[in-house]
């Protein structure tokens, strides 16, 4: 299994042709106290870049992108009691979504995790 | 991910208060706000919310105006474009006020202290140079106007906030809200207002820029006071039904619609003479179309600023101005303009947010009782 980042703070755990996707914890802190989280349903086609999931905090509200194109196969049920799940374990069990990956190809131009901490170090 | 909202966290280009360094030394992560660098938050708005309901926060609004009026008719000028009651305010009272403009609408909103030889006042700061624009217009020569720009002003709120500041100042313990005095601590010349912006007691500590970061660490290093950011603040205000100038008020809000007759003085209700006084006393005595409510909104989902209010045919007929999370009820609340005949406490309505309809039930503000000082009746 692999796991890749985007410039968006999005991090894919990828097995196969099935991905898991969340947001990373850089992008959490910035976030702040996570009030609510509105992930999408079974079987919803989603293409590289559409509005996936919508995450809000206290001060915010802000959208998390499908960072590749595919199939929800999953939304994280726990998220709707327990939305703090993003700010106590961002990279764990706050995972937003599971895709059924239909461009496999489209991982190619994302980053690895050294890649990613260099990309958060240069913000 | 992507912000939608409002907050800029571009990196800022503004001017610096003279809280600056200190904030960053405390952690604080900070925004553009009011053409200010400021601090949104240190450890957490949540947990800087819950600290002042229950013990004491420091906030540095030092962005806000500060403006003293000098001159014989200043109290009687001050009226012509304010709806309250100034020549009678007792020396060291402090008054909630409004500053009209000529066809009523809300161009700031502020508090006025009469002293003894002058009259001190604190707007808002993203309003505050067009307020002395608009004020310097309709002043005789007579009056003198004086922005203190070489005054930091810090807020100290909570539970914990009187008995925090009297350990210090003991002779604060005189003031009850809408009382204000000039006191010293340790060589720093300090005005102590009993009043602030989260329904809690407290005060607001106007203090020479140079002693600024002196005071707040003098007072931050009591085990009861913290210090909190915009954030909390902006949070702390919506629970209390505070209105927020240039979200809740506008220029094109009136007083009545936005729910503030009660700072239209008797007196002046019946003599008129301020800037938009037939507007707005028609509406004090007919009522206005619309009106400023508190929101319950169901389920988890705030809703924010820009939502709007349907109805059953999906025709705005209102709008959200303020809304969040509630930290203290922890659930999502808000501020709307709505038909003054749905204004009802318990009247349910349909807001709508990127599409999505919200359920909503108009409720009595504050969402969070007040927790003031105030003098007890004799």
């Amino acid at each position: 299994m692999s796991r890749y980042f985007t410039e968006d703070h999005e991090w894919i755990d990828v097995d196969g042709n099935n991905a898991t996707v969340g947001i990373t914890n850089y992008a959490q802190e910035q976030l702040g106290d996570v009030v609510f989280v509105e992930v999408p349903e079974n079987g919803k086609e989603l293409g590289k870049g559409d509005d996936a999931a919508v995450v809000e905090s206290v001060k915010a509200a802000s959208d998390v992108y499908a960072p590749v194109s595919g199939t929800v196969s999953e939304g994280n049920v726990a998220l709707a009691d327990d939305p703090s799940l993003i700010n106590t374990d961002p990279e764990g069990e706050g995972w937003f979504f599971k895709l059924d990956l239909s461009d496999t190809s489209q991982l190619e131009g994302l980053m690895d995790e050294a890649a990613y901490k260099e990309f958060v170090a240069s913000l | 991910m992507s912000d939608q909202n409002e907050l800029d966290d571009s990196p800022p280009q503004d001017q610096k208060l003279p809280l600056d360094s200190w904030h960053r030394g405390q952690g604080a992560r900070m925004v553009s706000f009011a053409g200010y660098e400021m601090p949104i938050q240190y450890e957490g708005i949540m947990a800087e919310h819950i600290w002042t309901r229950e013990n004491a926060g420091l906030f540095d609004v030092s962005h806000m105006g500060q403006v003293v009026f000098t001159g014989e008719n200043a109290d009687a000028e001050l009226e012509k474009i304010l709806p309250g009651e100034i020549q009678k305010l007792g020396v060291n009272r402090i008054r909630y006020s409004l500053l009209l403009a000529q066809d009523g609408g809300i161009l700031d909103d502020l508090m006025v202290t009469r002293r003894a030889n002058d009259i001190y006042a604190v707007v808002n700061g993203a309003t505050k140079y067009d307020d002395l624009a608009y004020i310097i217009d309709n002043m005789p020569d007579s009056v003198t106007i004086n922005l203190m720009d070489d005054h930091a002003l810090l807020a100290l709120q909570g539970p914990k906030a009187g008995t925090a500041l009297a350990s210090f100042i003991p002779e604060v313990d005189n003031l009850y809200f809408m009382m204000a005095g000039a006191f010293a601590l340790d060589g720093m010349d300090l005005w102590i207002s009993r009043s602030g912006y989260t329904g809690e007691d407290g005060f607001e500590i106007s203090v020479a820029a140079q002693h600024a970061e002196k005071l707040a660490g003098m007072l931050c290093g009591h085990e009861d006071v913290k210090p909190i950011g915009l954030g909390a603040r902006d949070s702390l205000r919506l629970e209390a039904g505070l209105p927020l100038y240039g979200h809740d008020l506008t220029p094109q809000i009136t007083p009545i619609q936005a729910d503030l007759g009660f700072a239209l003085n008797k007196r002046r209700r019946e003599q008129g003479g301020f800037a938009g006084a037939q507007r707005v006393l028609g509406e004090h005595k007919d009522g206005a179309a619309m009106k400023r409510v508190g929101l319950f909104v169901d389920g988890r989902q705030p809703l924010r600023e820009g939502a709007i209010i349907v109805d059953d045919a999906g025709n705005e007929i209102g709008q959200v101005t303020s809304g969040g999370f509630s930290p203290s009820l922890e659930r999502p609340i808000a501020m709307a303009y709505v038909p003054s005949e749905l204004s009802e406490e318990g009247t349910v309505l349909t807001a709508q947010q990127r599409g999505k309809p919200f359920a909503v039930t108009v409720t009595k503000m504050p969402f969070v009782p007040h927790n003031y000082r105030r003098k007890p009746k004799a």
